[in-house]
């Protein structure tokens, strides 16, 4: 009852909601609008916009060498999101069994990165991939070793160490967002999974299916919508990405967020700017409109 | 059943601790094949691990299980020759009722056509043929319990489990549930082992029931010896109803033994209890089979008299509370000792000549075999 009273009074309502609604539209719709109208105008001079209605930054965004950029984005991301699931899973699961004790530790483990700002998190990876870090000289000191070994046998020595190269190109790129992204997939996995009926499994196992056969069988799609939601919130932040690319990413791996950027900044073309980012954005309400039209289907309780 | 039965489980010495709780201490029993055995007891008593270790989901801290003749140790859930219904049914909700119940043949390998022959038979068993497209989401409780059913006997396993199979039910339903299953049992012949802490259900079903407390067997024995010879207060005091009063013990003979309870009064019994004489004791008496008297005439003097010596088995008081259940009247009575005592009595009529209520004065009576002699 007293929920009802609260829904029907429209000006208790209001109060509640409008302190966030006004933030919404001052300081979210409006730019956006803005930025849309940008998205059809053209530029005169070093500060000046025409809004003239031209399609042509649209147009250009077409261009092949812009699709690519976001074909490419789209697969960094989709690739992102698939590793990130492959990982996040078992992790997932793992939280999901542990022991009342551990369970909310390994949680705490999984949000800790979270309280760390994205910058300083990505220039400690760097640091760790560096042709200095802690993982080339880990596999120098190993390399070292075999050498030393291998003289010990009677054998040559290896070559000289050569550090890899694992910074400033694709794989740092992915290797980043893979590791700023993973907590986004597990908590949603582990929320459907933490829901699931124990005795679903047990009887799957009681009618002789082996672990495997369970997971695949049972638990898997019964937390189908934990894995909806972990691959959208997931992959739409990754699609954006643009710390990581710029900082981690070599000369070929920028995505289209670097591009975006360097079209309000160094190429001062905020037109076109604005017409990639609204590209992007409708290709995000692509994705939540698939997902929102997905989940109308009969529902698994 | 004229040969005797062979014991499909054993459990031997079988102990099952939780840190520094014992939730089964020491259990040894044999079920037989083919019988409908109850494990009985209040929440949280251990029958619940009990029958899951008999599954395989817990492990036996001490002891051994072994299923027609084969030590369970070391053999997973998946691998057991038994199956079970869960408490809350565990249906797998993204599966039809058909998917559901050929999802262990699948596992197991068996060719579609024998499936689905298999799975039609199997859902006519439990009366849920034609239902093969539903989803688990579309049916009642009770229509999901039959597709668990179903799902379990379709294995033909060597022992059915079943966990709380009619908690979840309304009472009509559950009632009618315990003749289905008492006859479905009869008619796969599988042994059928169920957890209850319901007595109602243990006594209507069972062929055998374990009753158990604190993770021991209180008692093992076929439901009326269960009511009627119960072996300890904790038994006489969970199933059905009972009054107990200390006493002690003046008398025990072969053929006659008597308690003096300064609750209940004197009390006779026509056989023996072979307890050690002076010895203190239980007198459990149950509501049904004490007679109400209209005070002042002497019938329940007399009454009593008939099997008893002068004194005994007799009792006054004055009703306190009586709670009217249709078929059968309650009455809380207050003895002339200051104890209480529980008198049941059936509704015979609808207008009973001799209509007590409260505060009415009254004698009691009880037959020389209705009290039971407790030693523990």
């Amino acid at each position: 009852m007293a929920e009802q009273d609260w829904k029907a009074n429209k000006r208790v309502f209001a109060a509640v909601s409008l302190p966030t609604l006004l933030w919404t539209l001052l300081f979210f719709v409006i730019p956006m609008a803005i930025v849309w109208f940008y998205s059809f105008g053209e530029n005169k001079g070093l500060t000046e916009i025409e809004f003239s209605g031209t399609l042509d930054n649209y147009k250009r965004a077409t261009e092949f060498l812009y699709l690519s950029i976001f074909g490419k984005s789209f697969a960094v991301a989709a690739l992102v999101t698939l590793i990130c699931l492959i990982i996040g899973f078992p992790v997932a699961m793992a939280i999901t069994f542990a022991s009342e004790k551990w369970r909310p530790w390994l949680l705490l483990g999984i949000m800790l990165p979270f309280w760390t700002n994205l910058l300083i998190r990505t220039y400690a990876l760097m640091m760790l991939l560096g042709t200095q870090g802690f993982a080339n000289k880990g596999l120098e000191a190993l390399w070292g070793g075999a050498s030393w070994f291998r003289t010990l046998v009677g054998l040559q020595p290896l070559p000289t160490w050569e550090p890899v190269q694992l910074l400033f190109n694709n794989f740092a790129v992915v290797f980043g967002l893979v590791y700023v992204h993973l907590p986004f997939m597990v908590l949603p996995l582990y929320a459907a999974l933490d829901r699931l009926d124990r005795s679903l499994i047990e009887a799957s196992l009681d009618l002789g299916a082996g672990h495997f056969r369970t997971i695949m069988r049972i638990v898997v799609p019964l937390a189908a919508p934990g894995i909806v939601a972990g691959v959208m919130i997931t992959l739409i932040p990754a699609l954006g990405a643009y710390l990581t690319p710029d900082l981690m990413g070599g000369t070929d791996s920028q995505m289209i967020a670097n591009v975006i950027e360097r079209q309000f900044k160094k190429a001062n073309d905020w037109p076109f700017g604005a017409a990639l980012s609204f590209i992007l954005i409708y290709a995000m309400f692509i994705l939540i409109a698939l997902q929102a039209m997905r989940r109308k289907g009969p529902e698994v309780r | 059943m004229t040969e005797p039965a062979k014991p499909i489980i054993q459990i031997q010495n079988v102990t099952k601790r939780f840190g520094r709780v014992a939730a089964v201490d020491n259990v040894s029993l044999d079920i037989l094949a083919g019988e409908f055995f109850v494990l009985l007891g209040p929440s949280g008593c251990g029958k619940t691990t009990l029958l899951r270790m008999i599954a395989g989901f817990e492990l036996p801290t001490e002891g051994t299980i072994l299923i027609d003749g084969q030590d369970m140790a070391g053999i997973p859930p998946n691998k057991r020759p038994v199956n079970m219904v869960f408490q809350s049914y565990a249906v797998f909700p993204h599966m039809s009722v058909a998917d559901n119940v050929a999802y262990g043949l699948k596992i197991a390998g068996v060719k579609g056509g024998e499936v689905k022959a298999r799975v039609a038979e199997a859902l006519d068993l439990v009366k849920l043929g034609g239902f093969e497209d539903r989803m688990p989401d579309q049916m009642s409780g009770g229509q999901r319990q039959r597709v668990a059913l179903a799902r379990s006997l379709i294995m033909r396993p060597k022992v059915l489990l079943l966990d709380e199979p009619l908690s979840a039910l309304d009472a009509k339903l559950r009632a009618q549930m315990q003749f289905e299953l008492a006859e479905l049992q009869d008619q796969v012949g599988i042994t059928f082992v169920t957890v209850t802490h319901d007595q109602d259900e243990a006594l209507s079903m069972a062929s055998r029931i374990a009753v158990i407390n604190k993770g021991e067997v209180a008692q093992l024995a076929g439901p009326s010896d269960l009511y009627e010879y119960p072996a300890n207060r904790f038994v006489a005091d969970f199933v059905g109803s009972v009054n107990i009063f200390e006493g002690k013990l003046t008398l025990d003979e072969p053929d006659r033994a008597a308690v003096d309870c300064p609750g209940l009064g004197k009390v006779y019994l026509n056989h023996g209890v072979t307890g050690p004489h002076g010895a203190d004791v239980w007198v459990a008496l149950r509501p049904e089979k004490i007679y109400l008297h209209v005070p002042g005439e002497g019938k329940a003097v007399r009454a009593a008299a008939q099997d008893a010596p002068d004194g005994h088995n007799f009792a006054r008081g004055c009703i306190k509370g009586m709670s009217y259940l249709g078929d059968i009247t309650l009455y809380d009575i207050l003895l002339e000792s200051g104890a209480r005592l529980r008198v049941s009595r059936p509704n015979l009529s609808r207008h009973d000549q001799e209509d007590f209520t409260w505060d009415d004065k009254v004698s009691m009576h009880w037959r020389a075999d209705s009290p039971v002699v407790l030693l523990g």
